[in-house]
């Protein structure tokens, strides 16, 4: 059995999706011209800046798009749902942003948007237009650092990214603060129910009816442990354990704190976590800066949560507390 | 005759034989991938199919598999878009010049798509990739051309599926099903499955 959707067509709900978001954010977002997956600020890129593009496959709204803006990304590059966008769409992005000053491509690390982005970036090149590359590497559901996925710790990445170019810094500075965000930021997730792709409608796992997985990936990829489904607390504590076990917090650090719902979960459980999250962080003695709740990068209709903690100094707080304004997101 | 109307016909080929598969290639990728693969493989070729149809008659044979390359990449970029434009591209690149293609030029082209792939996916053999069904492909082919054609083509594509079949018995170290480790062992790599399907599409539309 099909799975229910409002869509027109499959094949044309990006195309319909991007048509709808433009018309409801006018003060914030326009396309390329000629580009139509190529999506950029209305404010923000100006000579002299460097440009932030990022972008990924579409079905994780309101990422990538949503973080378009000023203080936040210049540009974003819509792919096919799950699906890297190719380069050309990246490129026209990377031009059209250019202030002269460099581009910071930022995404997620996957096969795929990698070799697209690269690909982008050596097109770039032969423009004249500097291209450096930072990846989003925070789930800790894998081990090693340099394989992770980028998943919702994009939030955190954009944002000091936005921020540095936005301070009008040095390609090789954004870039230095870009990679010491994403050093500083662990997610961890957990699945309760499969998504359905609008092309195929069909769930895209099987999951027990009592059962959960902890460390799922934003596109439906296994996690590490599959079980019965455990209380808030219980999910909570083992993936905040997860987390501490790659962060090693010691008292008094500071963190910002994101508790996202991959798609239908509800407001009412994510705050559920959150009670515990913060009750976890208050015993280790670590101080919360500031929260955020809901849906920043989900899974379609996925159901489950990830939780992400971003551990700041002076000048990650700095970045995370600048003003931004952008189409599904705003701060300072 | 191998000539630019042959290839235009193995992409429209490959584009039907995908299009038929693409649920049996979502099915093996939400096993330990993210269940797009099929339709990332059917946009793509879909596509190509519609940019070499129409070319006119004064299309080449690298002009036919570079336009099935762009049309490809931007129809679909995923993984799939950058590895079989740059399949296609240095397949293109390969068989330059030529207006019709002997046996060794289309072997030729078969290597060089499938080193195209390497290098821009940078797999090796046995890390459950479409790699391990191309690389034995292009290798087989190879080894068979004093045969003739068809059977260097019939080699490769039973290398192919050979290939595809061998990933269930390996653990996956690169793309998306890396993350996996362990639990993607006795599951075929969706990627090496379309590929078997791809080059056996190839044989058919090129021999028959």
């Amino acid at each position: 059995m099909q799975t229910k959707k409002i869509i027109n067509d499959g094949n044309k709900a990006v195309d319909e999706m991007l048509d709808g978001v433009l018309a409801a954010h006018p003060k914030h977002l326009k396309r390329v011209e000629g580009s139509p997956r190529s999506v950029v600020a209305v404010d923000g890129p100006r000579p002299g800046k460097v440009g932030i593009v990022v972008g990924g496959g579409s079905g994780h709204e309101p990422t990538f798009l949503g973080f378009v803006g000023k203080g936040l990304a210049d540009g974003c590059a819509v792919g096919n749902v799950f699906a890297s966008p190719p380069p050309d769409p990246i490129l026209e992005c990377a031009k059209a942003v250019d202030g002269g000053a460099g581009v910071l491509f930022q995404y997620g690390n996957y096969a795929g948007d990698v070799m697209n982005f690269d690909m982008a970036a050596e097109m770039a090149a032969m423009d004249d237009i500097e291209v450096r590359t930072v990846l989003t590497t925070d789930d800790v559901a894998t081990k090693d650092k340099a394989k992770r996925r980028g998943v919702a710790g994009n939030f955190f990445t954009f944002k000091a990214g936005g921020a540095a170019a936005d301070m009008m810094k040095s390609l090789d500075e954004v870039e230095r603060i870009v990679r010491k965000a994403n050093d500083q930021t662990f997610s961890m997730g957990v699945a309760l129910a499969p998504c359905s792709l609008p092309q195929t409608r069909t769930p895209n796992f099987e999951l027990g009816p009592d059962e959960m997985e902890i460390g799922m990936g934003i596109h439906g990829e296994p996690g590490v442990t599959r079980g019965k489904l455990k209380s808030a607390d219980e999910i909570v504590d083992d993936m905040v354990d997860r987390i501490f076990a790659e962060m090693a917090p010691s008292r008094g650090e500071r963190v910002a704190v994101l508790v996202n719902s991959l798609g239908s979960t509800p407001l009412m459980e994510l705050y559920i976590m959150n009670r515990r999250v913060r009750q976890r962080l208050d015993d280790l003695g670590l101080e919360t800066h500031a929260t955020w709740v809901g849906n920043y990068c989900t899974s379609l209709e996925m159901a489950g949560a990830s939780i992400t903690l971003h551990r700041m100094d002076g000048e990650l707080q700095e970045m995370l507390d600048r003003p931004c304004d952008c189409a599904m997101f705003r701060a300072g | 005759m191998i000539d630019a109307a042959r290839l235009k016909a193995m992409v429209g080929h490959i584009a039907d034989t995908i299009e038929r598969e693409k649920d049996r290639l979502c099915a093996l990728d939400g096993v330990i991938g993210d269940a797009d693969h099929g339709i990332a493989m059917s946009l793509g070729f879909g596509a190509a199919r519609d940019a070499v149809e129409g070319l006119d008659e004064t299309a080449d044979p690298t002009m036919v598999l570079n336009t099935a390359a762009k049309s490809f990449l931007n129809a679909v970029g995923a993984s799939s878009g950058p590895l079989y434009a740059t399949a296609l591209m240095r397949g293109a690149a390969s068989i330059k010049g030529k207006a019709e293609l002997a046996t060794e030029d289309v072997v030729a082209m078969l290597q060089a798509m499938a080193k195209g792939i390497q290098d821009r996916g940078k797999a090796e053999l046995g890390e459950k990739t479409m790699i391990d069904a191309w690389l034995p492909a292009a290798s087989a082919a190879g080894e068979a051309i004093s045969q003739g054609l068809a059977r260097a083509l019939s080699a490769a594509s039973e290398a192919a599926h050979a290939g595809a079949e061998a990933t269930k018995n390996m653990v996956a170290s690169k793309g998306r099903a890396e993350r996996l480790g362990e639990r993607s062992l006795g599951h075929m790599d969706p990627g090496a499955a379309s590929a078997a399907m791809v080059i056996e599409a190839m044989r058919k539309s090129l021999t028959d």
